[in-house]
């Protein structure tokens, strides 16, 4: 069977909505109305820097959070026996089912001024606070919406770490902080790595969760994206500037990633 | 050590959890005023307006028309892309290669945009509607494709390549090859490629945002739920939801655990 052919329906498929819609992005990013080649629009996504800066930090510091939460829970489950590390993981993977508008509809209603948390704090005598509408809540919400991506990898590598490895250390004269640090931590970088990336690149990029827990004061590039195509201040031209600028972004951050990763375990997974 | 582990195992799980069990809680809530988080009595009230939400019904119809379509066109073409590509040189595979991963690591905003272009500059030039249930099947058959050739790409390496050569030897057509020896052998990835492109149709909402145009999904009518009004329906079909995915899986676990099981009393036998 070493035909090409039945790939063919496919490349056309591939060029028709993947590489057009590309070069269609390009295209417009490069042009104004009438068509006519501009530099206009990438110059005009420079206005919206502090944006971007926002997006990059905010996603960054959700990214730091899940991995700190993540991998000691990553840990634990891949230590523990064999029909328990099943329900765990379950358990991670169930709220990932749920439709992700729903699960930040819930940090709403959680997070209100007038929400459940304020209700339990004034219960208890303690003063109110706001939550919702600030960047700690759309950190949060990333949080809450994107460990699990953090959490699967990394406790997919940490299960494969041979057991006798840690022994050895040990063995040789290791405490736990060192097997941990020496042995354990370095093993699971590929986990840590493609973690990394898959809570980073969607944290970056969303528009929704900053729309829903942001209040209309913690723009993310992807609600300028909207807003561009969908929204109020329709301008395609500018929007797929910004989106190719999203894009180079994103790219560079997963060459960055890559780099880390030096042995290249995983083939074909992510493109740079 | 090994209670501080529990203790924060159960904290993870309390944090993924406990919105949730907000959400299921206060769909039985029986609010006069219409707030999210006041308790004012027991009802079922919110399950029953559920069913008779027109538009919502509407949603879940075309949800799941696009869901079965999107699956079905992207396991094939993704399967017989797989086939060939497996066939190309190695650095032809590599440029295909490159270009099917980009859908996946593009942010679903940026695939979004793009492809909302392509459908107005194509409405452009040949008429017709541009947003709705076609433009929606074709960007959802798009995002799944790389999921289902991922899927079924390994499985073809790890097959013999002489199997198909051997019962075309043995007077098999190309086709019969096919399907009676290659098949069968690639088989549980071309189900894990159907599955996965079902849920992550049936759950997207970006790339369906930019190009639904005045269409409706499940996913866009529970933002647009969240947007307009405070209705404890919303709270209600989460409930639901959640209950239809875990009665999924613990399904699944137990076939998949009683499966194993069988597998090893045979070994045993």
């Amino acid at each position: 069977m070493k035909s090409k052919a039945s790939a063919y329906p496919y490349l056309v498929w591939m060029i028709l909505f993947i590489v057009v819609p590309m070069a269609l992005v390009v295209v417009f990013a490069f042009t104004d109305r009438s068509g006519a080649f501009t530099l206009k629009n990438l110059e005009g996504v420079g206005q919206y820097s502090n944006i971007f800066l926002r997006s990059i930090w905010l996603g960054a510091i959700a990214t730091a959070f899940s991995l700190l939460l993540g991998y000691p829970l990553a840990y634990i489950v891949a230590r523990a026996d064999a029909k328990r590390q099943n329900v765990l993981i379950m358990l991670v993977m169930l709220p990932m089912w749920m439709n992700f508008l729903l699960r930040t509809y819930a940090w709403m209603t959680l997070l209100e001024d007038s929400g459940i948390i304020n209700r339990a704090l004034a219960a208890c005598g303690l003063p109110r606070a706001h939550m919702i509408n600030t960047p700690g809540a759309v950190v949060l919400g990333m949080v809450y919406n994107y460990i699990p991506y953090m959490i699967l990898p990394l406790y997919s590598v940490l299960t494969k770490i041979d057991p006798s490895v840690i022994e050895a250390a040990q063995d040789l004269g290791a405490d736990g902080r060192t097997v941990f640090l020496r042995v354990t931590l370095p093993m699971s970088m590929p986990g840590v790595i493609s973690g990394v990336t898959m809570v980073f690149v969607p944290a970056v990029s969303t528009f929704i969760i900053s729309k829903m827990l942001g209040g209309g004061g913690n723009l993310l590039i992807g609600d300028l994206i909207d807003m561009q195509f969908l929204g109020s201040a329709y301008n395609p031209n500018l929007g797929s500037a910004i989106s190719l600028v999203l894009m180079v972004l994103i790219l560079i951050c997963m060459g960055i990633m890559n780099q880390f990763d030096e042995n290249g375990a995983t083939e074909g997974g992510v493109m740079v | 050590m090994k209670t501080l582990s529990r203790f924060y195992t159960l904290l993870i799980f309390l944090f993924l959890y406990a919105p949730i069990a907000v959400l299921i809680v206060f769909s039985f809530n029986d609010s006069a005023t219409m707030s999210r988080s006041v308790w004012s009595g027991f009802t079922v009230k919110w399950y029953a307006r559920l069913f008779q939400d027109g538009m919502l019904l509407q949603a879940l119809r075309n949800t799941l028309v696009i869901a079965v379509a999107a699956a079905a066109v992207s396991t094939v073409l993704g399967t017989a892309a797989a086939l060939g590509i497996n066939g190309m040189s190695r650095w032809m595979r590599r440029v295909v290669m490159n270009v099917t991963n980009l859908p996946m690591v593009n942010p679903d905003i940026v695939t979004g945009v793009s492809l909302m272009l392509l459908f107005v500059a194509a409405t452009g030039l040949l008429g017709g509607v541009s947003l709705g249930m076609a433009s929606l099947i074709l960007s959802h058959i798009t995002f799944c494709l790389p999921y289902v050739i991922l899927s079924v790409m390994p499985k073809l390496r790890q097959m013999d390549p002489n199997l198909s050569e051997a019962a075309q030897d043995l007077g098999c057509t190309p086709a019969r090859a096919f399907f009676r020896v290659v098949l069968p052998e690639i088989m549980p990835g071309v189900v894990t490629g159907l599955i996965m492109a079902f849920t992550l149709s049936i759950d997207d909402f970006v790339v369906s945002y930019f190009t639904s145009g005045t269409t409706q999904t499940l996913p866009i009518f529970i933002y647009s739920m969240t947007r307009k009004r405070v209705s404890p329906e919303i709270n209600a079909l989460s409930a639901l939801l959640f209950a239809i995915i875990l009665a999924l899986l613990v399904v699944i676990n137990v076939r998949t655990a009683r499966q194993g099981r069988r597998a090893e009393a045979r070994k045993e036998a």
